[in-house]
């Protein structure tokens, strides 16, 4: 199962963070702290897995951001690093060419793609056509999708 | 930018997306997020953020809490809202407008307000309670996104207590016509499952339906819940297999759609789901191996080498292949497997290569031999994690040849790492290692001297409790055991004179009390010397009081002598005003003992290590000073609960449901009373000495059985008596033949092997053959569990039955498990009958199996009665003629009693061992049965049984030893619970030897449902409501009534009453109280409410699981009816 993932930039700034299971501010403060000391002081061309207590981190660059995923102890660490992976692709698939700058400014849709992808620390889908068009229905049920980009929210 | 990137980007150039505007170009340059962004990317300083930040949140709580705030500009406050406590403020003000977001919004808005509430708050906080409703609304919605999104919140945090409240209505969602809806279902009901397991074990035959469900997607979110039951229990789910088979099958044949493709594999994580799956089922267990070896080929042969994927999958298939029966093409295969995983560039396949040789490794020994050398280069990796992962394998593949090079290793890395867990984690390693395996005396002390230096403060206290009990209980032979202790004394001394200043508080105490005892061994070491180096450990000033104390302990062993008397009048004048009390007792001792050295003598005893001593429990020596006290009028003690009692008498009115109102527990009540029939009052040599002194010093010598913890929370304890307690102390010793045992004699005397200390650069050759030493000759030795050629160097003296019982902490992995029937039955008759008949991939021999172990269910279930003649009949079929047999076997003082079905537990050519349990109203009784078949008598016998929830206390007199042929040895236990859990399980292992054949052993496991521990607990309502007050963990939950035409709640309480010994104590109108004890007393009350046409029952206990596992067991006896 796993338990948290975190997108974090190169200086550190937190870029979004998802816990799979109950945990308090003060440790969710500290892991975050951790984390981004831990991976940003790693040397590039060493290995992508880390210990943290009982738990195993897998982490990716891509581009200027960092995805930290922690897993339990006997998951397999390759596979991880592939939830990471198809993220990354289902984000660039919705944003189309995605880039730290969409996910500053549209971290909510970065949320709810996640939802889509991971649920309960688990796997829930793993075809991106699905994940897509359920994010895509959810989006147009309410309103079109041009009505929705011509009238920002915000 | 890595290529990885590049390609994905390059490769999906917003194929289906949505808008041809690239990302950036979203951003509305008038959005206030955007410009909220934006001033801050443009700040300097944190300072500044700060300030803009705080303005920012002032101004959206001004507008949250307008009335005149659309739902709409809701929604953009509270994503303002997420970011601002993302970047790690404040903002608790809009936690309860997310809430009224996620209630009232539309669509849109309502999933920035669900998202803004899971982002918010926590499973515990109590605003969570006020969206309960909201759940409950969008669950029932006819809006498909709004039932998903009220699924996503409820995996993503719910109340635990509030389950109950929306599971019908997720349950309803698993026959729901979309499969999106049915997969969060099935997913939503996986997290309950993991949070609250009581709540949804009467739908375990829905999880089966979704297994068989036509959408793959449905299919694969109900493996995550298969996965979790097989893992706690493998036997219910054996039928299954096939079907899983048969799935992996189609995904591995690309059966699937393409949808479920990814990079062209067919469906990864389906597959490592069923791989998983199929390992924990084939585990032990030959026949059911057998199923599945030719889709593991399959699987094998499929995956080829090209992306990280098959690599993910092929590290699954490799543990699978090694954790199931062997079969040898296959291991052939993944014992190749691995080596491409070892040798590759790739320094994540590396670490996973390396990952995977640590799992097969004890199985498969040469294979470490194979990749030495990459091991080795491993070694000096630069990644400290690929370092660190070496260490791991190597520790695996310790033996008493390398380990000398494998522990200096350890300690390199421990030296440069500075993460505490890494360390804790090593240490421990290091000093197990170092008791197993040392060659010699200086190496092990000079080896444990850097595990308690580097260790320091954090490590396990039960590493310097093991080292002590080591040294204090000696081996076989006396004279090593002199040799050891001097020496331990000689280097401490050596260390106390250069820089004790650095040593960590823990080691300071080891060393303190290895000197107090043992420094006489030392002919040139004056006592004076000792004293005044310890002296200066009190004048350090980070010592700590514990260590002080320690200290003050080890000198009044040692204050003899001229010198050694007037230092410890020294410290008695410094210490004796001390603020700290422990201190001055400590001081006062010092001072006495050293004027009066015979009563020192008898006080503390050298070498008393060993010797039993008898204690006093009933304090009889007192009787004295309280007859003299209560002659001068002082009133008669009184316990606790009677104190309660009375004072609650004189109360007016209670204004409690059950009268008393102070928390005290039954056990604390039974020890304090000092008439309480259960405390035995024995003989004491120290009854005599009633000053307050020899009292203290007959305590210090005390030696209580059962005392667990040195360093336990009982600090002030702890301190009062370490040296005893530390001897007390249980240490898994390793299990052991006694064949090995004098071939241990035989090498001891030898001089151990020479080993080499390379050097790392000139010759790794040479290393590589001083850490693989030894391995390639044990190949053949059994496949379960270490085999160590050599024995180890330091075992403890054979200490009759108590360490037979306190022996391996290792979990045997069972060889022949076989379940209780109880246990099978329980499982098995979670699936429902009906569903069983429904088109599924299970074959007819499966429900038809499933069938006939549901009719023994309830044989078994009754079975857990007393003396129900009836029912002895009953088990014993004609088909049984061996029970008939080995009832016969029982010890005399059960035969008369009825006893359980016996079982089967494990068995090979030799021997066959089978157990059955007779209950008792103070314990249960368990006996196994030792059947020789084969046709020489089994030598050198050892039974060792033991259960981490369990106390077992063997009763037979000696343990037998040898069992001739074909007759029967009889192990008599009786148990008792230490740990409630809804099965206990004993843990086993017995090791002979066939007369000219080699040591063999054979591991087992046996179940026992905690209802065979329950016993009625006969109460009156006063005495329950007194108890009822002072137990703390509770738990209530709603159960199914029985409706007969007669009042539903006594037929109910009656089927509880009759399938679990509980006692009921009254039924008044509709609420009903019941009381039980698990053996031996511990108790747990119930009261049962019945409400809305369900039974609402709470409970309470001071035992912490009980009531929860009690529930369990009620759900099932109420279903089973």
């Amino acid at each position: 199962m796993m338990r948290f993932l975190l997108l974090f930039s190169r200086q550190g700034k937190l870029r979004l963070q998802k816990w799979f299971t109950p945990m308090s501010e003060r440790e969710k403060k500290k892991i975050i702290r951790d984390m981004t000391t831990m991976v940003l002081s790693r040397q590039p061309r060493s290995c992508n897995f880390l210990h943290w207590k009982d738990l195993k981190i897998i982490y990716k660059r891509y581009a200027s951001l960092y995805f930290c995923l922690a897993i339990e102890n006997q998951e397999n660490e390759l596979l991880a690093l592939e939830v990471i992976h198809r993220y990354v692709e289902l984000l660039d698939k919705y944003f189309g060419n995605v880039c730290e700058l969409d996910i500053i400014f549209n971290f909510e849709k970065a949320y709810f793609i996640l939802d889509e992808f991971l649920m309960g620390g688990e796997i829930q889908e793993t075809s991106k056509q699905i994940v897509n068009r359920c994010i895509e229905s959810s989006d147009m049920l309410q309103e079109t999708m041009e009505e929705y980009m011509s009238k920002p929210a915000f | 930018m890595s290529d990885v990137v590049e390609k994905t980007l390059t490769a999906l150039p917003s194929l289906l997306s949505l808008d041809s505007q690239p990302g950036s170009a979203k951003l509305s340059s008038t959005s206030k997020l955007g410009n909220l962004i934006r001033g801050i990317t443009e700040l300097t300083s944190k300072h500044e953020e700060e300030k803009l930040i705080q303005r920012e949140l002032t101004s959206i709580k001004d507008q949250v809490s307008s009335p005149n705030t659309s739902m709409r500009q809701m929604k953009e406050l509270m994503v303002r809202a997420i970011y601002c406590e993302m970047l790690g403020y404040e903002a608790s003000f809009s936690y309860i407008h997310a809430i009224k977001l996620a209630q009232q919004g539309s669509v849109l808005d309502k999933r920035v307000g669900y998202l803004a509430v899971s982002l918010f708050l926590n499973e515990s906080h109590e605003l969570l309670l006020l969206l309960v409703n909201t759940v409950l609304k969008d669950l029932q919605s006819t809006n498909l996104i709004e039932v998903c999104m009220a699924l996503t919140v409820v995996s993503q945090m719910f109340p635990k207590d509030m389950i109950p409240a929306i599971l019908p209505l997720v349950e309803d969602k698993l026959n729901h016509p979309k499969e999106i809806i049915r997969r969060k279902a099935v997913l939503a009901l996986y997290k309950f499952y993991l949070i609250a397991p009581n709540q949804v074990q009467h739908i375990h035959n829905k999880f089966r339906k979704a297994l068989c469900d036509k959408d793959p997607g449905v299919m694969t979110a109900s493996l995550h819940i298969y996965l979790q039951l097989i893992k706690e229990n493998s036997e219910g789910y054996k039928d299954l297999t096939a079907s899983f088979v048969t799935i992996l099958k189609q995904v591995v044949g690309g059966k699937l759609p393409m949808d479920f493709n990814y990079h062209s594999v067919p469906a990864p994580w389906l597959q490592i789901q069923l791989l998983r799956i199929l390992s924990l089922l084939g585990k032990n267990d030959q026949s059911t191996s057998e199923i599945m070896y030719e889709v593991l080929d399959e699987s094998l042969r499929r995956a080829e080498m090209n992306h990280n994927i098959t690599y993910a999958i092929l590290y699954e298939c490799v543990k699978c292949i090694y954790t199931i029966q062997p079969k040898s093409e296959l291991l052939e295969k993944a014992a190749k497997c691995i080596g491409n995983f070892v040798l590759s560039p790739k320094i994540n396949l590396k670490y996973l290569g390396l990952k995977a040789l640590t799992y097969v490794v004890q199985q498969d020994p040469k294979l470490a031999l194979q990749h030495q050398m990459t091991i080795i280069e491993c070694l000096d990796h630069p990644d400290l994690i690929i370092k660190r992962e070496t260490l791991e394998l190597l520790f695996r593949i310790t033996n008493g040849q390398n380990v000398t090079v494998i522990v200096e290793k350890m300690l390199d890395f421990l030296r440069i790492s500075k993460d505490d867990y890494t360390t804790i984690d090593l240490v421990g390693k290091v000093a197990e290692l170092a008791e197993k395996y040392a060659p010699d005396n200086e190496w092990f002390i000079e080896t444990m001297n850097t595990v308690f230096s580097l260790g320091g403060d954090m490590m396990q206290p039960d590493i310097p409790n093991s080292f002590l009990k080591l040294l204090s209980e000696g081996f076989d032979s006396d004279e090593e055991d002199r040799k050891l202790r001097l020496f331990a004394v000689d280097s401490y001394v050596s260390l106390l004179q250069s820089e004790p200043n650095k040593l960590p508080q823990r080691f300071l105490q080891v060393i303190s009390w290895v000197l107090g005892e043992y420094s006489h061994l030392s002919a040139e070491l004056e006592p004076a010397t000792v004293m005044t180096l310890l002296s200066k450990l009190l004048d350090l000033k980070h010592t700590s009081s514990e260590t002080k104390s320690w200290v003050l302990m080890a000198m009044t062993k040692l204050c003899e002598g001229g010198v050694a008397i007037s230092v410890a009048q020294d410290i008695y004048e410094t210490h004796s005003s001390s603020m700290d009390t422990v201190l001055r007792q400590r001081a006062q001792e010092l001072q006495h003992l050293s004027q009066d050295s015979e009563l020192r003598g008898r006080v503390l005893p050298r070498d008393a290590g060993l010797m039993p001593l008898e204690v006093d429990s009933s304090l009889s020596f007192l009787d004295g000073f309280v007859s003299e006290a209560l002659a001068a009028g002082a009133a008669p003690y009184k316990p606790p609960h009677q104190r309660q009692e009375e004072l609650a008498q004189a109360k007016a009115l209670s204004l409690e449901p059950y009268s008393l109102s102070l928390p005290i527990s039954m056990s604390s009540c039974s020890i304090a009373d000092r008439q309480s029939p259960t405390l035995m009052s024995m003989s004491s040599g120290l009854s005599g000495d009633s000053t307050d002194l020899s009292h203290k010093g007959g305590s210090t010598t005390l030696k209580l059985d059962g005392v667990k913890r040195v360093w336990g929370r009982e600090g002030y304890l702890a301190q009062r008596e370490p040296v005893e307690e530390t001897a007390q102390v249980e240490v898994p010793s390793p299990l052991r033949s006694p064949s090995q045992q004098a071939e241990a004699d035989s090498t001891q005397s030898q001089t151990p092997t020479p080993t080499v200390t390379p050097e790392l650069e000139q010759d790794k050759q040479q290393l590589a053959s001083s850490l693989f030493v030894g391995l390639g000759s044990q190949s053949s030795v059994c496949l379960m569990g270490k085999s160590d050629p050599t024995p180890q160097r330091f075992r403890r003296k054979a200490q009759g039955r108590a360490s037979s019982s306190g022996a391996s902490e290792k979990t045997p992995t069972s060889l022949g498990s076989t379940p209780s029937p109880v246990d099978n039955l329980l499982c098995n008759s979670l699936l429902d009958s009906n569903l069983v008949s429904e088109p599924t991939n299970q074959t007819p021999q499966a429900s038809q199996s499933l069938d006939t172990t549901n009719g023994n269910c309830h044989e078994e279930l009754t079975d857990v009665k007393e003396n129900n003649p009836s029912l002895i009949h009953n088990n014993e079929e004609p088909d049984k003629p061996k029970d008939l047999c080995l009832s016969s076997h029982l010890p005399t003082e059960l035969s008369g009693l009825s006893h359980s079905e016996i079982t089967p537990l494990c068995s090979n050519q030799s021997v066959n061992l089978s157990a059955c349990h007779v209950q008792k109203e103070d314990s249960l009784q368990l006996v196994i049965f030792i059947f020789n078949s084969s046709d020489s008598a089994l030598q050198q016998m050892q039974l060792q049984v033991d259960s981490g929830e369990l106390k077992l206390s063997l009763i037979t007199d000696s343990p037998v030893e040898e069992v001739r042929s074909h007759s029967v040895a009889v192990c008599h236990y009786s148990v008792t619970v230490k740990r409630p859990s809804v099965h206990v399980e004993v843990l086993g292992m017995l090791s002979y030897q066939l007369p000219g054949g080699t040591p063999q052993t054979i591991q087992f496991s046996h179940k026992l449902p905690l209802t065979t521990f329950i016993r009625p607990l006969t109460l009156s309502t006063e005495e329950y409501g007194s108890m009822w007050l002072a137990f703390s963990q509770d738990t209530k939950q709603n159960l199914t009534l029985i409706n007969d035409d007669q009042d539903p709640l006594t037929t109910t309480l009656n089927v509880l009453k009759k399938k679990l010994q509980l006692h009921v104590v009254e039924i008044i109108g509709v609420e009903g109280i019941v009381a039980c004890q698990l053996v031996q007393d511990q108790p747990c009350l119930m009261h049962c409410r019945v409400h809305a046409g369900t039974l609402a029952v709470w409970l309470r206990s001071p035992v912490p699981d009980l009531p929860d596992c009690l529930l369990y067991h009620c759900q099932r006896a109420l279903q089973e009816h």
